[in-house]
């Protein structure tokens, strides 16, 4: 990865982020309204096919690259599938299977078979199964892995949203053609891992955000004649804060680095163990340095801790993830453990 | 205000994997009479012929420059040595300090007949080196010290107390901060000294700790004749050179692995039991611990390329003594053990870390003024 289509890549996000992702964005989002202008301006800058090889029309950018999307849609909450369009147009692409034109994607996680080429199976909670018009998923046909790109019905999708009032409704897939697929060679946990690396990258985002906020809020609160912020207890406690970001920007950046070198499974579950905890501690923080302001729906504070809270079960809690981690070191055996951390790689 | 931290990911070159093996190969062989006790220790834990045996290897002063006897290697390769020594429970105590920042104060700040004098023992892992900042009235305000250096011909005549020296019992040298004039500002007139512990008027008194180890000691000078060839950079500069000592020293995998072997200790508990809530926190500290080692290694990384990461060595100096201090708590939350000096060995290892680890936000600058430094990048402050 070269240093300066990372830098591009950021200016462009937040370019377009800070001027688009507004408060007032976000809001209507929450009401059910679709954020046209900024969906399409992601679009046109060619952000959701970053991982796209340019032979299908990408960018053919890296997983740090991606992971720089990843961080600046968390970070200002952008409420539109950025992150899951990356990872879908991605997965069809190792199918060798394009975007179709204008489509907003979705990701299909879930135990889904073929018989006679038609596609059944249940996924639940899909990320924006509202808004997207395909689903991309991973089926077993005749013992083969495929790569399936499907068009989405309304009236297959029982909607919900989570509680950053994000949609996420269950959809059935019952006997459906899908519009293309392919034989795939992967791992066929690969939505759930990758989606637990994008969630992880977004989480490290969302968190600078709260850090960010609570610093200027801190500066800016007058209590006892003085800015909050120069009362110890208030800097200890950011301070705190600051530690948890830091861990999860790394504990985020090291899962896409292992991604590029294709060996990404303990770092994956590294980084959405750890960012678990740092979620734990850190919205904590931010919403007690905020004090009654920042538990109103007014102030914009709970538009990322709310995704926190949200994105932190998705594609597996960090229970779960942390299970995985000490259930494989403890068979790999005491003499192991360092070693598998050295090697980044449980499966030694 | 954007975040002033700025972790770059760092990968170890080749040669420093080369060295790994190399490193794991020697210690397989040269623990084996290590006790348990001592193990766990880590840098805690000194053991001169295992520190002779190192200096042999040319592991000590690894990345030193060639021209003052070090073997030249990059900081990474030195990060690679070090990691593997402590997790594996090396005892390195008695070299660590003159190996981690006296030898490279030396280097920098010294006189080439002090280089010569002093940096040869300390390759061989036979010259060590104690600290002498903390005072009894000056501890996390380490600019209150008030050990008087007073100059008096070719001699600075010294009086005053150093507390809390780490090992000075078997040191021949502490580099010392001391006061050499009295200044408006009050980190002006601060001076460092290479003194020989084995002058006249230098008297070493053990203090014990609560787990019944004679590890730190209180030192006292009076009328310590030390000779003016015997200060390190210049007279007055003392608190500049001292601050810049404190990144290598807030940063290093030491930082967060004093607890290890106990971690280690856990997953073996763990392989004979049948326990999801151990299994999933085991899987938890695990993820705390990679997550750590790339944050240090990435400081590793921008010292070797010649920043200044002071801020992140303080991030990581302070949620790695977290992490060390949680785990003695995790442990005995997990497995219905008693820590017991003659138990088995994870019971050894808990009694050990139960008792030093209140040690590990203490040294090397307090929890508390960490994240004061953290706040004023802040911008808080």
């Amino acid at each position: 990865m070269s240093n300066e289509t990372s830098q591009l890549l950021s200016d462009t996000a937040e370019k377009l982020f800070s001027d688009h992702v507004t408060k007032n964005c976000i809001e209507e989002a929450e009401k059910g309204i679709w954020p046209d202008t900024l969906w399409n301006e992601v679009v046109d800058n060619g952000l959701n096919l970053i991982l796209v090889p340019e032979d299908l029309g990408g960018v053919g950018g890296t997983w740090m690259n991606a992971g720089i999307l990843f961080k600046a849609s968390g970070r200002y909450q952008a409420p539109i599938p950025l992150a899951e369009n990356i990872v879908a147009a991605f997965i069809l692409s190792l199918g060798n299977i394009s975007s179709p034109e204008g489509a907003l994607l979705t990701l299909l996680e879930g135990a889904f078979v073929s018989e006679n080429g038609l596609v059944s199976g249940t996924s639940p909670r899909v990320p924006f199964s509202s808004n997207s018009s395909h689903g991309v998923l991973l089926f077993e046909e005749n013992n083969d892995l495929k790569v399936g790109l499907v068009e989405l019905d309304k009236n297959n999708i029982e909607e919900n949203n989570n509680i950053a009032l994000e949609s996420r409704g269950n959809i059935v897939l019952n006997n459906i053609k899908p519009l293309e697929s392919n034989i795939i060679d992967c791992d066929p946990e690969l939505i759930h891992k990758i989606g637990a690396l994008m969630r992880s990258n977004q989480m490290a985002g969302a968190l600078e955000s709260i850090l960010e906020q609570s610093v200027r809020y801190a500066n800016e609160r007058i209590q006892f004649g003085r800015p909050i912020g120069k009362f110890q207890a208030i800097q200890q406690d950011l301070a705190v804060l600051s530690t948890h970001v830091a861990a999860s920007s790394v504990a985020a950046d090291y899962a896409s680095f292992c991604m590029d070198k294709g060996d990404p499974d303990f770092a994956i579950a590294v980084a959405k163990s750890r960012i678990d905890d740092a979620i734990s501690i850190g919205a904590g923080i931010a919403h007690q340095v905020h004090g009654a302001i920042g538990f109103t729906y007014e102030h914009g504070l709970h538009f990322a801790t709310r995704r926190l809270w949200s994105w932190r079960s998705e594609f597996g809690t960090g229970s779960e993830w942390s299970k995985i981690i000490g259930q494989k070191a403890i068979s790999n055996g005491a003499e192991k453990f360092w070693p598998s951390i050295t090697s980044g790689n449980l499966d030694i | 205000m954007p975040i002033p931290f700025n972790f770059r990911l760092t990968e170890f070159p080749e040669e420093a994997e080369v060295l790994r093996i190399e490193v794991r190969e020697f210690l397989s062989t040269a623990l084996a009479d290590v006790p348990k006790e001592t193990r766990a220790e880590t840098w805690y834990g000194a053991d001169e012929g295992f520190s002779r045996k190192v200096g042999e290897r040319g592991w000590i002063g690894l990345s030193w420059p060639t021209e003052f006897g070090g073997a030249g290697r990059s900081a990474m390769e030195r990060y690679v040595m070090l990691e593997e020594m402590l997790t594996a429970g090396a005892p390195v105590g008695a070299h660590w300090i003159a190996d981690r920042q006296s030898g490279p104060l030396i280097i920098r700040y010294g006189t080439p007949e002090q280089q010569e004098k002093i940096l040869p023992g300390i390759l061989k892992g036979k010259t060590y080196f104690c600290i002498g900042m903390s005072e009894p009235d000056s501890g996390s305000d380490l600019a209150a010290l008030r050990t008087k250096a007073e100059k008096k011909g070719d001699k600075y005549i010294v009086n005053g107390t150093k507390l809390w020296t780490s090992g000075a019992q078997r040191c021949q040298y502490m580099i010392a901060l001391f006061r050499t004039s009295k200044e408006e500002d009050r980190h002006g007139g601060l001076s460092q000294f290479i003194v020989d512990l084995t002058l006249p008027g230098v008297t070493i008194r053990p203090i014990i700790d609560l787990a019944g180890r004679h590890h730190f000691n209180e030192v006292v000078f009076e009328d310590v004749e030390v000779s003016e060839t015997m200060l390190v950079g210049k007279e007055g500069n003392g608190w500049n050179q001292v601050t810049a000592e404190l990144a290598l020293e807030r940063s290093g995998p030491e930082r967060y692995l004093s607890s290890y072997a106990l971690l280690q200790e856990l997953v073996k508990e763990f392989s004979e039991r049948n326990d999801n809530e151990g299994v999933t926190e085991i899987g938890r500290q695990m993820a705390h611990l990679t997550t750590l080692r790339q944050m240090s290694v990435s400081v590793a990384g921008m010292l070797n390329d010649g920043d200044n990461p002071a801020l992140e060595a303080s991030v990581v100096k302070d949620l790695g003594a977290v992490f060390e201090q949680d785990l003695p708590n995790i442990a005995n939350r997990l497995i219905e053990l008693e820590p017991d000096n003659k138990g088995n060995d994870f019971q050894k290892y808990l009694a050990i870390l139960t008792q030093i680890s209140p040690s590990f936000s203490l040294r090397g600058g307090t929890r508390e003024i960490l994240r004061g430094i953290i706040a004023r990048g802040l911008g808080l402050r």
